[in-house]
Parts: structure tokens; C-alpha cells; sequence
């Protein structure tokens, strides 16, 4: 059965005013449970109007929405147990941290969550080390930290739920290109430790072609494409028509398909790449020179 | 929920009351609260009121808008009416046990509703017309004499820009953040009113935060811009008086030299 399950799910924002525009609309998928799920989509797309329906912090328009089988909106009053489930990080989730010491923000989702304290402290020091953080920074001020800490402190307070489904959008903008790499190889390693279903949002098709099994494809509200990763890569060109930025290696190998070489367009990492270009070459006849 | 504030909201327009001189806007509109107070008689507030439709079908504000105003002091209204009935003594109109309803005590009770009504809309009137930054311009320009007294005019002008301007982009950090804690769990709108209190702390921290954070770039922003303060600045748009000013100006005030004088006029009248 799938975690995540959506139902003909549409968003208006400002229903009923004059200037109500649709964020998502009639969207049909489903997420499967450990699978490692990438969305990409232009901006204003509704890649985070969608995502925030996850965890019940918006409430669809029209539609359902089903998490492990159970429609979350049947029973308004019961949405908080649904925000445990899933966790959600926000986009520049370091503007939401305040407490005195890094440890009491990260304990701040198991507090509320009512565990016995020696649960939360275990939770916590797991969430901790996952995204790197030492024993001796706890008791510091998260304000103290530089951005890349910081976020990786807000990161740990959503993983310290231990939710079923992790939500993440943008976990990597405006972190420098160290700061990137870290934080997603964090997210998956714990994604294959814990076998944690992951949603990750971004801007760069690099990650998710980097990340994700299976990718989403967003465009003005709709599902463009949802599909294995190498799947939806093998129709590089579309993405480029949809206004979308593939992986410097997909240029390369749409450019030398165009230049009439026999090559295909579905590569999206370096190694394959290479592969392929060594592939292309033998059956050319000569042995690679270069 | 927090985007449905509408207090102070402009509604651009083409009237010639949108493109009146704000300062011309900005004296008459104290000159009418002014006047509803010395005209506070039967015929001076028939013709503040009327004075106000006129002002609205003009400057084509629909009138509904006043309600929505409105609604917010709506409590206090109610609450100095019910005083008023109740404990204004003069000639009893109704008896019952120990309440006594005065013709006085009515009398208060309608002139103050329609004093409140016009005052709160005729202010309106003036911030629907006027976008907040040619509205503390004027205020600028209107306060330039203080200056001579060493009073931080441009500075105070210019605080009061910044304010307006970061409203709404401290409300949708508000929301945001709001999110950000609710997606851990945290419980914004149930729970007893200490546990509410309580439960704003996350919110509120944060929001200093990134406040201060704000300031700190828009500081330096600025400096950057090599803003000195007001001495020697000049404008864009530089606000002159119109010929179309001067005639509303004039009209506005004979009005209300009328509304002043209602109280004689009213004696002299025979009634």
C-alpha cells in the first residue's frame, strides 16, 4: 500500500475572492512506501503547495488526500497525528529555530509529540549525529552557528520525529556547493539506514538525478511527468521545452544527438555517461584514440 | 487569517480625490474630526454625513467598505451606548424596576454612534485614497517647521515608511514561520489561553529575529546608497498645489465652517 496517496487533489488559493489563482490542481499520485521521491517543477509550479498538503497543513480545495490508506481530513480535529507522520522541512528551515541550546530546539517536535524523556534524548542524540552534529555543540546557542549548521539543527529537529515520510523542500538552497553535498549525502544515508520515505524538492536536476528513484515533474499545477528516474530523463527534450535545466551531462549528449552522433539522451550521470561514450565509439568501428 | 487586515489599506484610483494634494487631504481630515465635535447637534452631523456620501460617490470607494472598518470598534460602540442608556439622567421615557431610559440619554446614544460612524470613515476615507508613502510624505513636508526645533522630523518620516512598508512582509514571515512550528507539532489555535501564550514563544522568537536581521540589511543597504539623512535630499516627486487642490481645499472648508456654525444656526432656526 502507498504512503502517500492523492485523489484528484486541488489547491485555490483565495477561493472565492476575485485574484483566487489555482496552485495544484487535480493532481493523482502515489508514493510508495521507502521510496526516495524527487519533485521538480519551474517555479510557482506548486511544488510547495503540494508538498505542504502532506502533513495536513493545508487543507485541498477538492480532493482527497490518503496517508498509509487513512483520508486525513475525515477527522479534522485529529490532523496533528498526521504532522508526526510526516515530517516536514520547510524551505530555509533555520528561520524557524528559538530555543536557548540546539538540543532543547531539536527536542522541541518529540516534546510536543508527548514521548517519556529518555525516548526524547535518545531521539534526539540519533537526530544529532545523522546530520553531523557533535555531542559538545548541544548545549550551545543555535544562533551562534553559521548557516549551514544552523540548517543542518533544523533539519535534525524534523528528523527527531522520526516520521514515516520525510518532506523536504530545497534542504539545499543558498548553502555554498560543500554545504549542498553534505546535507543531501546526509539525507541519504539516512534514507538507506532508515529506510525513511523521502520527498526531496529542488531546483537542480543534478540532485535529483543524483538522489531520487523516482522523479515528479510539475508544471502549472499538473503532473507533467512521474516516473523512474531514467525514465524521465530518456525525455531530456521535454524537459528542456517545460523550462527545466537537465544535468550538464544530459546537454552534452542531447547536443551530440543533434550533431548526429548515435548516442542517447536518457544519461544523467557522469559514469554512465562515460560508459555510453565508450559504447559509441566501439561500434564506430575504431578503438578510442583520445 | 492574518491577510484580512484592512485597516489602512489604499485602493488606488483615478478620482480627483486620489490625486488631491495628500497635505491638503491630510489637514482637511483633522479639520473634520475637529468639526464633528464643535457640530456635535442634530443639523451639523446631517451635514458631516452628508458631506462623507458626497466624499465616497466621488472618489468611487464603495461604501460597504466602511462596514468592514468599521467592525473592529464595533465592542466600544456598543459598550458607551449601553452607558449612555442606562446612566444619562434627565426626562425618563421608559421605567422598569431600576432601569430608566432618559430622551437625553437617546439623544447621546445617536449623536455618538454618528459621530463614531463618521469619524472612523471619514479617516478611512483619507488612507483609501492615499497610499502610506505619499501619506507620511506629507506628514514630512506638514512637520518641516519642527525641524527648526530639533526635532528628528525626516528621521520619524522616515521610520514610519519602513514600518508600513515591512507590514506585510513581517506577516507573511509570520505565516511561514507559523508553519514551520505546526509541521513539529507545535498547537497555535487550541489549548487554554496560558497554554496559547505559551505556544507563541516559538513563533515569536524567531520573528524578532529575522526582524532585527532585516533592519540590520536594510541598514546597510542604505549606507550603501550613501543615505545621510534628510538634509539636502531631494524628490522624485515633488508635491506642489494644484488649481484643482485649491478649489476643494476652499469647498471642504466652507463646509465645515457651516458645521461649526450649526449649533447657532440650529438656535436661530425656528423649531
Amino acid at each position: 500500500m502507498s504512503v502517500i496517496k492523492t485523489e484528484n487533489l486541488k489547491y485555490v488559493y483565495g477561493a472565492g475572492l476575485p485574484g483566487a489563482t489555482t496552485a495544484v490542481n487535480g493532481i493523482n499520485i502515489e508514493i510508495e512506501k521507502g521510496e526516495f521521491v524527487g519533485v521538480i517543477g519551474p517555479t510557482g509550479c506548486g511544488k510547495s503547495t503540494l508538498i505542504t498538503h502532506f502533513n495536513g497543513l493545508l487543507r485541498p480545495t477538492e480532493g482527497k488526500l490518503y496517508i498509509d490508506g487513512v483520508d486525513i481530513w475525515a477527522e479534522p480535529s485529529k490532523i496533528r497525528q498526521f504532522r508526526f507522520k510526516v515530517g516536514l522541512v520547510f524551505q530555509y528551515p533555520e528561520y524557524q529555530l528559538f530555543e536557548e541550546t540546539i538540543y532543547k530546539d531539536i527536542s522541541f517536535g518529540p516534546k510536543n509529540m508527548g514521548l517519556p524523556e529518555d525516548e526524547i534524548h535518545a531521539r534526539v542524540m540519533r537526530a544529532a549525529k545523522f546530520v553531523g552534529l557533535s555531542q559538545e555543540m548541544m548545549e550551545r546557542s543555535p544562533f551562534e552557528l553559521s548557516g549551514g549548521q544552523k540548517r543542518r539543527v533544523a533539519i535534525a529537529g524534523v528528523l527527531a520525529m522520526e516520521p514515516e515520510v520525510l518532506v523536504l523542500d530545497e534542504p539545499a538552497a543558498g548553502l555554498d556547493p560543500e554545504g549542498r553535498e553534505m546535507i543531501l549525502s546526509q539525507v541519504k544515508r539516512y534514507h538507506k539506514e532508515t529506510g525513511t520515505t523521502v520527498v526531496l524538492v529542488s531546483h537542480s536536476m543534478e540532485d535529483i538525478a543524483k538522489f531520487a528513484d523516482r522523479v515528479l515533474v510539475l508544471q502549472a499545477g499538473e503532473v507533467a511527468m512521474f516516473d523512474r528516474t531514467e525514465n524521465i530523463f530518456a525525455r531530456a527534450d521535454e524537459l528542456v521545452e517545460l523550462g527545466l535545466s537537465v544535468p550538464e551531462v544530459t546537454k552534452i549528449f542531447l547536443k551530440m544527438k543533434e550533431l548526429g552522433a548515435e548516442v542517447p539522451t536518457d544519461v544523467y550521470t557522469v559514469k554512465y555517461a562515460r560508459d555510453r561514450i565508450l559504447e559509441a565509439l566501439a561500434k564506430k568501428g575504431g578503438a578510442p584514440h583520445a | 487569517m492574518l491577510k484580512d487586515i484592512t485597516i489602512g489599506q489604499h485602493f488606488p484610483g483615478e478620482s480627483v480625490i486620489h490625486k488631491m494634494d495628500p497635505r491638503a487631504k491630510l489637514i482637511l481630515t483633522i479639520a473634520y474630526i475637529v468639526m464633528l465635535f464643535v457640530g456635535s447637534n442634530f443639523l451639523g452631523l446631517t451635514i458631516s454625513v452628508l458631506f462623507l456620501v458626497l466624499a465616497y460617490g466621488i472618489s468611487q470607494i464603495p461604501l460597504r467598505l466602511i462596514g468592514k472598518s468599521l467592525k473592529p470598534i464595533l465592542p466600544i460602540v456598543i459598550f458607551t451606548a449601553l452607558l449612555n442608556l442606562f446612566f444619562v439622567p434627565g426626562t425618563p421615557v421608559f421605567q422598569w424596576w431600576i432601569i430608566t431610559i432618559t430622551k437625553e440619554g437617546l439623544r447621546n446614544i445617536a449623536i455618538m454612534t454618528v459621530r463614531i460612524i463618521c469619524l472612523i470613515a471619514g479617516t478611512s476615507l483619507l488612507t483609501y485614497t492615499t497610499s502610506p508613502i505619499v501619506l507620511t510624505d506629507a506628514m514630512e513636508r506638514l512637520m518641516k517647521p519642527l525641524a527648526k526645533l530639533h526635532l528628528p522630523v525626516h528621521e520619524l518620516a522616515m521610520m514610519m515608511t519602513i514600518a508600513l512598508r515591512f507590514i506585510p512582509t513581517l506577516i507573511e514571515e509570520t505565516d511561514k514561520i507559523m508553519s514551520a512550528q505546526k509541521a513539529r507539532g507545535a498547537e497555535l489555535d487550541t489549548g487554554s489561553l496560558k497554554d496559547r501564550v505559551k505556544a507563541l514563544v516559538p513563533v515569536l522568537i524567531p520573528l524578532f529575529i529575522s526582524a532585527f536581521r532585516r533592519a540590520d540589511e536594510l541598514a546597510m543597504a542604505m549606507e550603501c546608497r550613501c543615505y545621510h539623512g534628510g538634509e539636502g535630499r531631494t524628490r522624485l516627486k515633488e508635491l506642489k498645489l494644484g488649481g484643482m487642490d485649491v478649489v476643494l481645499t476652499l469647498s471642504c472648508t466652507a463646509i465645515f465652517v457651516l458645521i461649526g456654525f450649526s449649533g447657532r444656526i440650529m438656535t436661530m432656526l425656528p423649531l
